[in-house]
């Protein structure tokens, strides 16, 4: 069974929602972080229905109607949704009230918008779509386990289905993340920042009205030994697809500029893609867990476009085969496969 | 009806017990466990009755070798799966491909809460190792880590319904022919977080809970945690396991109505139970025992009523929430209530909902009231909704 990709929509760091401004102008982080540039959500939802919402689910509305506005769809079959963090802003905000009142005089709103189906909800709520409603929160696989879940589906006859990767920084996530150690800047231009979006597919088993058709494999591994494994992991996957290594035209990879967290993703490009064009994801939508989702958008645009943006260079084209790395801990390991039909 | 997928062990700790036997002696005679909080420290205690389970954390960490110090869901967590993989026979030298997806809502919280009160006066302070563990996700890594299972591990949260959810990915993933084995369930611990977070909506029962009952206050929350082990055809003969049953329909859908409230007339139910009993080939008289979600607000009983009555009316099966012993465990309920329908099925027996006593002045049905033993049970819907308005509904089949 092929999985086509008939829409997207992203909010992100880069000018997303705007491809020939994205194709001209990247964007710069500023310090140890890089924020989304929100749009102005009235263009997206009811002005009422804004108000109400945190940023998050703003944001992850918002992307999601774009995607479901670029399909002509009404009302998907699935909606699947994975965060790792889920909606940040509104836990951190009840966990300070709760403790500054000693669990006194607490309102419910903070509370209620906090559960980490929320985004998925809203969604749901906004297209009045009864149908199948998931949300997935596994650390830095949760888009990828969605994107299984999607082709199990879609296996199954259930489809089309909308799926989205969110995660959002806040001050207090921040500030702890920051603690630990992982926006040390180690480089020049090296992607050591922290990063938030909101990405939105939707995977369908006929390609769509879009001539321009781009399918997608995905597969992860968890707990993988040694990186030895997981060069052999990488040439699995593309033998299955009956591919080899250079009938890669880009490798996106999940390097964040820290040593320890990249080791794995720099032996891969020492060994199976050795040589081939690569460019890390996160240097654009900054580093978060669910940032693969803004990888798969960028490498749905360029399949589509055939073309490179002018900040970006070693590309041959035509572009046919895109491969995205994602890693989780150093020992597990993910892949994207995305296709020109 | 495709391939069959089987359930071939079973683990729970819940208020009622820290483990399947005692939980099931408990059930069959009729003994909550909602009390005054003995473990958690809330500002609340003496005040909301809650379903803890017995035991501390280091009476939970000491006996399988983990630390004390990590979070209270990853500890019910790993009680809990470990059981069910050994009741099944399940070791880590097994060939076939195993999965486990788990379920919760509230991750490390109980760690971050202690964190808070100290980096909520200066972002400098606090300790970073009570936050490492605050994910939903970074819980089932942990336990995937303490149980050896690598080949596909995830997380599903969405509130109420969470385990639910979890338990019908991995049979989604077995008929796929994904995996051979899924160790699927979920786990919540009590926290100071979501206490507060259902006292603000007002939905908290001062005393016991009484699900479908007209006089209902609220609910009662609790904590627990609860797996299956499912397994393919080909998993089950290399276990050479007698399953217990199998799952045979399970549908979600969203009522899309309130991100809290359900819809008066249960929209979203409705279609999870209908569509779930579409999935399994089943008519709605097949069922003999309905597992209510039942949690006792006035709002949740009205809804999940008014579906039952549309979807069954006039021949209502036998039903019941065993919300009353145990509290509403949150991510940890689906799966908890999933294993005493699959005991339903394997013992005959149907749990009474403890504690009513007024029929729902709206519903031409009560729920059972008293153990009823030597039953046929060959079918049990399982309801479990939530938040955001997540419904999901399982129905087990004698295997």
């Amino acid at each position: 069974m092929k999985i086509y990709i008939r829409s997207t929509g992203n909010i992100s760091p880069q000018h997303s929602l705007d491809k020939d401004t994205f194709f001209q102008t990247r964007i710069y982080n500023s310090g140890d972080s890089i924020r989304a540039l929100e749009p102005n959500y009235d263009d997206f939802v009811d002005s009422k229905m804004i108000r109400r919402m945190s940023r998050i689910v703003k944001m992850g509305v918002a992307s999601a109607m774009t995607c479901l506005r670029d399909s002509g769809l009404d009302n998907p079959a699935a909606i699947l949704t994975a965060t790792a963090y889920g909606c940040l802003e509104d836990t951190s905000n009840f966990l300070r009230r709760m403790i500054e009142f000693e669990e006194k005089m607490l309102s419910p709103t903070a509370f209620i918008q906090s559960t980490h189906n929320t985004v998925g909800a809203q969604i749901a709520l906004l297209l009045k779509c009864h149908n199948y409603n998931n949300t997935i929160v596994h650390r830095a696989f949760s888009f990828e386990n969605a994107l299984i879940e999607s082709a199990l589906l879609l296996e199954e006859g259930i489809g089309p289905v909308l799926v989205g990767a969110i995660d959002e920084i806040t001050v207090d996530s921040h500030a702890i993340l920051r603690r630990f150690g992982l926006y040390k800047k180690t480089a020049e231009q090296s992607p050591n920042f922290a990063g938030e979006g909101a990405a939105f597919f939707l995977l369908d088993r006929e390609p769509g009205a879009d001539s321009k058709s781009v399918t997608l494999d995905v597969e992860t591994v968890c707990n993988t030994p040694n990186q030895e494994t997981a060069s052999r992991l990488a040439r699995n996957f593309l033998n299955k697809k009956h591919l080899e290594p250079r009938d890669l035209n880009l490798v996106l990879t999940p390097h964040t500029g820290i040593k320890k967290l990249d080791q794995a993703g720099d032996h891969l490009l020492e060994s199976v893609f050795k040589d081939l064009p690569h460019f890390p994801f996160k240097s654009l939508s900054g580093d978060y867990p669910t940032a693969p989702g803004f990888a798969l958008w960028l490498a749905v645009l360029l399949l589509r476009e055939q073309k490179s943006p002018v900040w970006m260079g070693g590309l041959k084209f035509p572009l046919k085969n895109i491969l995205i790395h994602n890693q989780n801990g150093g020992a597990s390991h993910s892949f994207i496969l995305i296709t020109t039909v | 009806m495709k391939d069959p997928v089987f359930i071939a062990g079973l683990g729970v700790i819940s208020a009622i017990g820290n483990d399947l036997p005692a939980n099931l002696h408990s059930l069959s005679e009729e003994k909550s466990g909602i009390g005054e909080m003995q473990f958690l420290h809330s500002d609340h205690k003496g005040e909301l009755p809650v379903g803890e389970v017995k035991l501390s954390n280091s009476d939970l960490a000491d006996p399988a070798g983990l630390s004390a110090k990590l979070p209270r869901t990853a500890l019910l967590s790993c009680v809990a799966a470990r059981e069910a993989l050994r009741d099944a026979g399940w070791s880590k030298t097994n060939p076939l491909r195993t999965g486990f997806i788990s379920a919760n809502t509230v991750g490390g919280m109980d760690k971050t809460e202690e964190f808070f009160r100290y980096f909520s006066k200066n972002a400098n302070s606090g300790r970073l190792a009570e936050v490492v563990n605050h994910e939903c996700g970074t819980i089932t890594e942990l336990v995937a880590d303490f149980l050896s299972i690598h080949h596909f591990v995830s997380t599903v949260s969405t509130a109420c319904s969470s385990s639910a959810n979890s338990i019908f990915t991995g049979a989604r993933m077995i008929r796929a022919g994904y995996l051979d084995y899924a160790l699927v369930g979920g786990a919540d611990a009590l926290t100071r977080f979501t206490l507060n977070g259902f006292n603000t909506l007002m939905i908290l029962d001062r005393d016991l809970c009484k699900p479908f009952d007209e006089e209902r206050r609220g609910l009662n929350l609790g904590e627990g945690a609860a797996y299956l082990l499912l397994a393919s055809g080909r998993g089950l003969k290399e276990l050479e396991k007698k399953p217990y049953a199998c799952i045979t329909g399970y549908a979600n859908a969203n009522d899309a109505f309130h991100q809290t409230a359900s819809s008066p007339e249960g929209t979203g139910s409705l279609l999870a139970m209908k569509n779930a009993l579409a999935g399994a080939n089943l008519k709605p008289s097949d069922i003999d025992y309905i597992n209510l979600h039942g949690t006792g607000t006035q709002n949740n009983d009205i809804a999940e009523g008014t579906a039952i009555r549309l979807l069954f009316d006039p021949a209502f099966p036998k039903m019941s929430s065993t919300k009353a012993y145990t509290g509403h465990t949150l991510g940890a309920s689906g799966a908890v209530e999933a294993v005493y329908s699959v005991l339903a099925i394997r013992h005959g027996i149907i749990f009474p909902n403890l504690r009513w006593q007024t029929p729902m002045k709206e519903l031409p049905f009560h729920p059972v009231t008293t153990c009823l033993k030597n039953q046929q049970v060959r079918h049990v819907l399982s309801n479990s909704f939530g938040f955001g308005g997540n419904c999901s509904s399982l129905i087990f089949s004698a295997a």
